[in-house]
């Protein structure tokens, strides 16, 4: 009962409205965050229907790549950053093939609890190489989203915000968001016009028959883990952007997370990965700021169970009627 | 095609395995003792494809102890103390993860004072060797284990608390003397009477931490950020509390986080700015307190920012913009721009091996085997004493003896039969990226 009061009071009282909008902005971003990983976790479920759970690890490689060849290459400007996000989506985008084809594709007719413990296996795999490679020990992930000014006496002032009256968004808020509503509309666009597309929607609803109809199913599943796994380098970036650690276990807490975020959406729907990302992230934010800090996990997920009883396919999921 | 792909990978495990071998620091035994081992290994069967599959793996589970091993005895090269004459002394610490500087610079530090120590006609010699606990108990217990099976005499204990609550348990019942450089949870020496530490508790650091701040006026209005699920933070954010209270400190905004939600401090730091803070506690390790304050610069939040000696190692972070730790205070019992020859002496050794300044943790280390080195001397101990002796000789010493090392106070440092220290913090504030003394 405390707390629905609290809740009131804070709303009510003279800087509740300032706190509440700020708290929807950190929701956001942090949803925003949810929604890109989300992405890649409900294109490859929609087309291959496979959970694949190593994507948050694919994402901790992709920020590791970034991390390096950024502090290798020593570049002034946005090129740094931009080449930089390129080499992970390279990278990223061969070891989502790679993973594919070592250890999803000898499944392809295995029951489906065969290929999920496969993806909890490569996870682990992945972690660990990480570890060998790189050490657990962290990495401050460099911000790419600052500007930096120069006023009248010579000194160079480092923005990372921007402010609204007292509110304040960070640059990487808005490039997280601006990059989500981009990749998901040209995920929307290439699914849904392009012949390549067309043959991922076609093996989702039915592999035997899409095989019959001339389509190579083998090279579209392919194809959706290398788009999955390069859309996880640039999550890697602007994940690691906006929370700037970086260790081998960063991309497992995010990964479940974003695919909460999917499953709330409705797993397989691209829009609903997006709207579910970001109400994921900003009931995460209420839960913390008006509940408890310890309890928010539980609540969101409580939020979840409670809407995928009303609504077993999530939000934006599609019903799918069993024919009998 | 099964079976080509277990070769793949297991070609794979052994690039990785190959790859960090490489890592090592000393690579020249390691690579003998490979090739002697793959050389035995290779001429076994080797027609069919099952015959090679099995060639690798015991290639491969041949080549992990040899590199381990020579890793291990890379150590007593450093140290070039005559096995058999010299006390073995043990200690477990994170050398890799989240808390690897903390692990690595005691390692660093205790090893400058090992070597020091060796080279002078001290009669008493150590053979030192760390084992890697990764911040976790249940490793640390591994860890302590094959220190024991070593044959470890004397033990630095761990170097942070939760696996120092662990392995401290071990020594007592082992009676094996445990001295930790900075395991400071009151756990730790609580009902042990042969554990002691070098390091102050954390209710002491809670205490020092309020003192200081409503002595030196630093902050009226005060928010806590602390790690609910750890015990060192609870332990001074408790204290600090009480504390805050008797000095007249307003504790405005009290807010946690836990392991599953450490990585956006959003709300705890908007609660701190609406509650208009002007000093922010933070007693945790640097990883969350790193992600904090560059939370806090991107929102445009700058209030003045306090640690405990967690914070130490921020600055080491591989990355990380130093500017964001402009002005940040903590307390820690050692000061590195101190000008005091002891002082001078380390710091410019541990600069020339290790590259970088050592933080109190490589102080503290120095100090424990310094300690047990009088500690030893005046006991007339020798190294073929068994554990046990060793253990009734060190609690009878370090309960009645004064130490005078880098960490502490000059009229010296003391500790009673429970295994606390008499000692204080000094206050620190990083300027320039660097520690600088605040009196």
């Amino acid at each position: 009962m405390n707390f629905i009061i609290q809740f009131v009071n804070s709303l009510t009282s003279g800087g509740g409205a300032y706190q509440f909008l700020n708290h929807i902005l950190n929701g956001i971003s942090l949803g925003s965050v949810y929604a890109i990983i989300a992405l890649g976790y409900t294109m490859v479920y929609g087309i291959a229907k496979m959970l694949n759970f190593a994507h948050g690890d694919v994402i901790m490689v992709g920020a590791y790549v970034c991390f390096y060849t950024f502090g290798a290459l020593r570049l002034p400007g946005p090129l740094a950053p931009l080449l930089a996000v390129c080499a992970a989506a390279a990278v990223c985008t061969l070891l989502g093939v790679t993973i594919e084809k070592l250890a999803y594709k000898p499944l392809r007719s295995a029951p489906s609890l065969a290929v999920l413990i496969t993806a909890i296996g490569v996870s682990y795999f992945l972690q660990n190489a990480a570890l060998l490679l790189w050490s657990s020990s962290p990495k401050v992930f460099p911000n790419f989203f600052v500007l930096r000014t120069v006023d009248a006496s010579g000194e160079t002032a480092v923005l990372r915000s921007i402010q609204f009256g007292s509110l304040s968004i960070s640059f990487v808020t808005i490039v997280t968001i601006v990059s989500c509503i981009v990749i998901m509309l040209a995920l929307t666009w290439f699914t849904g016009r392009t012949k390549m597309g067309k043959a991922m929607r076609a093996c989702s609803e039915d592999k035997a028959a899409a095989q019959l109809m001339g389509i190579d199913v083998n090279a579209t599943i392919s194809l959706t883990f290398a788009i999955g796994s390069g859309l996880a380098a640039i999550a890697g970036a602007l994940l690691c952007s906006a929370y700037p650690n970086l260790v081998p276990t960063t991309g497992s807490m995010p990964g479940i997370k974003a695919f909460t975020a999917a499953v709330f959406g409705g797993i397989g729907s691209i829009p609903g990965a997006f709207l579910g990302g970001l109400l994921l992230g900003v009931l995460e934010i209420f839960a913390k700021a008006y509940i408890s800090v310890q309890l928010s996990d539980a609540v969101v997920f409580a939020v979840l169970i409670i809407v995928l009883l009303v609504k077993p396919t999530g939000l934006l999921g599609r019903t799918i009627r069993e024919k009998v | 095609m099964k079976k080509k792909l277990l070769c793949a990978l297991l070609a794979l495990a052994m690039l990785f395995a190959l790859a960090a071998c490489s890592g090592a620091p000393a690579e020249e035994p390691s690579t003998g003792d490979n090739t002697e081992t793959n050389a035995g290994e290779e001429p076994a069967p080797d027609s069919g494809e099952s015959g090679e599959e099995e060639a690798q793996l015991s290639g491969e589970t041949g080549e992990e102890p040899g590199g381990e091993t020579s890793n291990e005895a890379s150590q007593p090269t450093d140290a070039p103390a005559p096995a058999g004459n010299a006390f073995k002394l043990g200690g477990t610490g994170p050398l890799t993860g989240g808390a690897a500087i903390y692990g690595n610079a005691a390692k660093n530090g205790a090893q400058i004072a090992v070597d020091e120590i060796n080279a002078s006609d001290s009669p008493i010699k150590f053979e030192l060797r760390y084992e890697d606990d990764a911040h976790d108990a249940e490793k640390a217990v591994n860890a302590y284990n094959a220190l024991k099976d070593w044959g470890m005499q004397i033990s630095l204990g761990s170097v942070t608390s939760k696996p120092a609550e662990a392995t401290s348990a071990e020594s007592f019942a082992d009676n094996i003397f445990s001295l930790t450089p900075s395991a400071s949870s009151t756990a730790t020496i609580a009902g042990k009477d042969n554990v002691f530490q070098m390091c102050f508790a954390d209710p002491n650091q809670g205490t020092a931490s309020a003192e200081y701040i409503g002595s030196q006026n630093l902050g009226s209005k005060i928010a806590v950020i602390w790690k609910s699920d750890d015990v060192y933070s609870k332990g001074i954010r408790d204290t600090f509390l009480e504390e805050a209270d008797a000095q007249g400190l307003q504790v405005v905004s009290d807010q946690t986080f836990s392991d599953g939600n450490a990585t956006d401090f959003s709300v705890q730091l908007n609660d701190a700015k609406t509650n208009e803070a002007d000093l922010v506690f933070l007693p945790m390790y640097y990883e969350p307190a790193s992600l904090i304050l560059a939370q806090a610069s991107a929102m445009g939040y700058a209030p003045k920012w306090f640690g405990v000696d967690g914070m130490d190692g921020i600055l080491t972070m591989q990355g990380f913009d130093a500017s964001l730790a402009e002005g940040v205070m903590l307390l820690t019992p050692f000061n590195a721009d101190s000008t005091d020859e002891a002082t001078v002496k380390f710091v410019t050794e541990y600069e020339k091996r290790f590259g970088e300044k050592p933080n109190q943790f490589a102080a503290d280390a120095y100090d424990c085997v310094y300690a047990y080195c009088q500690a030893l001397t005046a006991a007339n101990a020798t190294p073929d004493m068994d554990a046990a002796t060793i253990n009734g000789l060190m609690k009878e010493q370090f309960t009645t003896m004064t130490f005078y090392g880098l960490t502490g106070t000059e009229s010296g440092l003391t500790w009673d039969a429970s295994g606390a220290v008499s000692k204080s913090p000094k206050g620190m504030v990083i300027t320039n990226g660097a520690y600088v003394g605040m009196d």
